[in-house]
């Protein structure tokens, strides 16, 4: 059980996929301005990666690698990721249209979120058993959704700071994600 | 191996395409079809004149009768025509401009490259790079005017398209019929 919670809290915190590895920046630079939005990219994020990881960890161990065909694996896991985000995008529509009109166009673009692909491929590279994957997949979403909320947070209250001319916009929402980014190294003590 | 590859991948793709069209089924949004065929007659080049984030959002209010048909732009006579004739009810046209068909056309002697009008061009009409005098492809070009609102030296203009040898015509003929 420990287990697990170190695994989940190695991969939303210490590892954590957008301030320490620099996958899914789109998302993070792109959907921060609203705290709806961000929820929203969150929580569709996290369905899209925890169940994209099952799926391409199914697809590596029953098709890819008793066929011996591992070449194809970045081919097939977009295939899937694309058909988990299409999926995703129709159950959002049918159940809340609220949030998929705050989506918007950025509810397709998980398809192309480099973190939906780079822990499936990252799961892959370090040999994880089934429920590791998952835990991993969880973990990383969830330290996604943690560090969108942090950084919209910021950005919402940055919105009302008086900002130097010529910093003011997308610039100073880079030194801040700079920032945080520094500060989440600080969880490297824990490992 | 090759063959395996081949059949797997093509299983694949066809097993998810079947699960996608099954869902696409069974959690489809009985949407008004009316919204469908109005985004239908709009440009469709979304380019946010009518206030509307999208043409979609501008099919809705006319659907829903909230706006009049006269407020897409780009679309001027032509589209509210077509809106009301969709919608079945009398336009009030008196306040479009009947305006020929237009497009952006850069001054190349007052352009200065600074590449704004290109990252606003919401159908990528306009081509350049910074310091690169700009140009407009004609054909892709919506007459937004989005170009002609962020030109610092007012070098975009939408003008009347030129007449070339495929679109010249004869004038109406003037003057009584005998």
């Amino acid at each position: 059980m420990s287990e697990y919670l170190l695994l989940l809290l190695g991969t939303a915190l210490v590892n954590n996929v957008v301030l320490v590895k620099f996958l899914g920046l789109c998302p993070f630079m792109g959907v921060s301005k609203k705290m709806d939005g961000a929820l929203g990219m969150s929580m569709a994020t996290t369905f899209v990666l925890t169940l994209a990881t099952a799926a391409t960890w199914m697809l590596e161990h029953w098709l890819l690698m008793p066929l011996g065909i591992q070449y194809l694996r970045i081919l097939a896991f977009i295939l899937t990721i694309a058909a988990v985000v299409q999926f995703t995008e129709m159950v959002i529509r049918k159940t809340s249209p609220g949030l998929y009109q705050v989506l918007g166009i950025y509810l397709p673009l998980i398809t192309t979120n480099c973190a939906v692909l780079g822990i499936a491929l990252l799961n892959v590279q370090e040999k994880n058993s089934f429920m590791h994957s998952l835990l991993y997949g969880f973990g990383s979403a969830l330290g996604f959704s943690l560090v969108m909320l942090l950084f919209t947070g910021l950005r919402v209250r940055l919105a009302l700071a008086q900002v130097p001319p010529a910093f003011s916009g997308a610039p100073i929402g880079f030194v801040v994600a700079g920032l945080l980014a520094l500060s989440f190294m600080g969880f490297a003590g824990l490992a | 191996m090759l063959l395996s590859a081949i059949v797997s991948l093509t299983l694949l793709g066809t097993i998810l395409g079947l699960l996608l069209g099954l869902a696409a089924r069974y959690l489809k949004v009985e949407g008004n079809p009316l919204v469908a065929e109005l985004e239908q007659l709009l440009p469709g080049s979304q380019c946010g004149q009518c206030g509307f984030p999208g043409c979609i959002g501008a099919a809705q209010a006319l659907a829903e009768g909230s706006v009049s048909v006269t407020l897409c732009p780009p679309g001027g006579r032509a589209v509210a025509q077509l809106l009301a004739a969709k919608l079945g009810i009398e336009a009030d046209l008196s306040g479009v401009a009947d305006n020929v068909p237009r497009i952006a056309e850069i001054k190349e002697e007052i352009c200065i490259g600074c590449t704004r009008c290109f990252k606003v061009c919401p159908t990528d009409a306009i081509m350049g790079a910074a310091q690169q005098i700009h140009v407009v492809f004609r054909e892709a070009c919506t007459a937004c005017g989005k170009c002609e609102e962020v030109c610092p030296t007012e070098s975009v203009k939408l003008q009347p398209i030129p007449a070339t040898l495929q679109s010249w015509y004869w004038n109406k003929p003037t003057g009584a019929l005998a």
